[in-house]
């Protein structure tokens, strides 16, 4: 399989006036940890919603594996390999953890209007299947004992855990992950990063947005860093710490708080 | 005695038909968050639909057509589906109060036109002349309302275990999911916008099947019918009985509709005489009141949402913990 899971070229996106990502052409390798850094406003989240499809690019490409994937809807790009979470975690708040996590599979044979009176039984072997795989993947992101509260009730940490768990059921190569540990407790933050780790020796390829630097350094290899809208530097995250260019970029961006 | 036991028939008939237009609503509302406020249109799709379909041939008037009733039963509720699918495809783009205000002129527009179009409704004075199936054989009696309960009973029924069976599959699970965050839905590979649409026909549907039953009921249906006040009580059924829950939508609407009939009932009997007049808008302001006390003490309403946890089905025992999933 080539080297390149994932390509931008040119990738750009306006607000009206305001560019909020400019020109952005990085790629992700294959069964790494890219750690995603930069001051805030810098157009993280707003890269991450081009690439998921949220958001439709004003300008410039996305490759996945090296078809052209630009423009798909967000529902396109999970079909096609590609699960993300959330900056601010998007439970299904009034559904059990279960059933968010039973949502995720593709195809299934229930999914439509009759599906339910006209395949029956095939439909109740896949919802065993699926109800075995939910609760097993819960139980690998420790969150197995929450399986019948309402998501909602979920801590805020939990629900980053779930936002993961409810990615792996689709089972996509690619994985985007939003500040997964900000706001978390120590303990699960640990978890977290036990069993991306654990992924990603299965495979996994993972893109994580990241503040906290000492995340970014013990855990993320290679780092793309941006600022106000373009990349300032790519490399490894200790060569980033002593980057003249996004210690200016950091420093900019608090002053103009 | 007698007395007691046809209004019993007859209130017991109306508010089974009321519950299946609740039971239309909650698969919209309850389960999918779509904002109808036009329940009254599909409810008159469904009404003017299976009368036009089954009467007998009029002067100057459509139909005639000699179709069986459970044939125009049938197709007054596919022209609420379509219905409900030209609205859906024009609307359902948009969310919430702007939906809730798009619907609600549809069916304002709906009874405008069921008042003016002579030629295909009898306009104000209604459709008239549709003869209730098996009427000359059971003949007009008692013994035909019971024979109308059991018939509308079974329909509820069949509707009831429809939807239960239906929220209890991985479509209802979508439903659900698209109600509590789209956004979410889709980063998970689902197209909301094709089961927002598919949801609300099957929802309207089940509307103009009560619709249909409710026209059979009177033999009659008029723009009268169809007002706005309407849509409110089907709302106020739900929200009382509970959204999210097909039980707790039948018992809203038994409840409700008797809240309703008595009260008219106990003001047209004990109200002084001035206040007469106002009996309609009396009824109006409780069952606004009853909405708004509702939302503010029991939002849930009586029977509330269940959660779908994991002992619903066939127990599977879960893997140890960080074992891969596969
Ligand atoms: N929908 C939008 N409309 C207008 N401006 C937006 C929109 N979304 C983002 N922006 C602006 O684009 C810029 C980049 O925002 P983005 O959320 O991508 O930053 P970020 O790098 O993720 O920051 P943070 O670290 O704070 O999450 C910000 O200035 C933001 O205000
Ligand atoms: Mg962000």
């Amino acid at each position: 399989m080539a080297e390149t899971v994932l390509e931008t070229r040119g990738l750009t996106r306006d607000f009206g006036p305001f560019r909020a990502v400019d020109g952005v052409s990085l790629s992700v390798r294959r069964g790494t940890i890219t750690g995603l850094i930069g001051p805030n406003g810098a157009g993280k989240s707003t890269l991450f919603n081009m690439l998921t499809g949220e958001l439709r690019p004003s300008a410039g490409s996305v490759h996945l594996n090296g078809r052209d994937v630009t423009g798909l809807s967000p529902d396109a790009m999970f079909a096609a390999g590609m699960g993300r979470s959330f900056q601010i975690p998007r439970p299904f708040a009034r559904m059990s953890v279960l059933e968010n996590v039973m949502l995720a599979p593709l195809a299934q044979i229930g999914e439509s209007l009759l599906g339910p009176f006209l395949s029956r039984k095939a439909m109740r072997a896949q919802e065993d299947a699926i109800r075995a795989k939910a609760l097993s993947v819960l139980e690998f992101v420790t969150l197995g004992h929450l399986a019948d509260h309402p998501a909602g009730k979920i801590s805020g940490g939990q629900m980053k855990l779930l936002e993961l768990a409810r990615v792996l059921m689709g089972d996509p190569e690619l994985i985007l992950l939003d500040e997964p540990a900000a706001g978390v407790n120590p303990t699960l933050t640990g978890i977290l990063i036990e069993r991306i780790e654990e992924l990603n020796r299965q495979g996994k390829t993972f893109v994580i947005i990241e503040h906290d630097m000492d995340f970014v350094m013990a855990h993320c290899d290679p780092v793309i860093a941006l600022a106000e809208g373009r990349v300032v530097f790519e490399g490894t995250a200790a060569e980033s710490q002593s980057n003249p260019i996004l210690l200016d970029a950091y420093l900019g961006a608090m002053s103009d708080d | 005695m007698i007395g007691v036991l046809s209004y019993l028939v007859f209130f017991s008939t109306v508010a089974a038909i009321l519950s299946i237009a609740v039971l239309g609503l909650n698969l919209q509302w309850g389960n999918t968050g779509l904002f109808n406020g036009g329940v009254a249109a599909f409810f008159g799709a469904g009404a003017y639909g299976t009368l036009i379909l089954a009467r007998p041939a009029q002067e100057a008037q459509f139909g005639g057509f000699d179709i069986p009733y459970l044939v125009a039963l049938a197709g007054g509720m596919a022209v609420a589906a379509a219905l409900a699918w030209v609205v859906g495809r024009l609307t359902l783009r948009l969310r919430h109060d702007y939906l809730a205000i798009a619907t609600f002129g549809v069916a304002v527009a709906f009874e405008n036109v069921m008042r003016t179009t002579e030629w295909l409704s009898g306009g104000a004075r209604g459709v008239r002349g549709f003869q209730r199936p098996l009427q000359d054989v059971i003949g007009a009696g008692l013994t035909y309302n019971l024979a109308l309960l059991a018939f509308v009973l079974v329909l509820l029924a069949l509707t009831y275990l429809f939807l239960e069976r239906l929220v209890a599959s991985p479509f209802g699970r979508l439903l659900r999911a698209i109600r509590e965050d789209e956004t979410a839905a889709r980063s998970l590979g689902k197209s909301p916008a094709r089961i927002r649409l598919t949801a609300f026909v099957a929802g309207s549907a089940i509307m103009g099947l009560a619709g249909g039953l409710y026209a059979t009921t009177y033999a009659f249906i008029s723009p009268q019918d169809i007002l706005p006040i309407l849509t409110f009580q089907i709302w106020a059924m739900l929200i009382v009985g509970g959204a999210g829950n097909n039980r707790g939508a039948i018992l809203g609407a038994f409840t409700i509709w008797a809240a309703w009939t008595s009260s008219g009932w106990l003001l047209s009997r004990f109200a002084p005489s001035e206040a007469q007049l106002y009996t309609g808008t009396i009824q109006y302001i409780l069952i606004g009141l009853v909405i708004v006390g509702m939302l503010l003490w029991r939002p849930q309403g009586l029977f509330p949402e269940k959660l779908v946890v994991s002992q619903s089905g066939r127990t599977n025992k879960p893997t140890k913990a960080g074992s891969v999933p596969s």
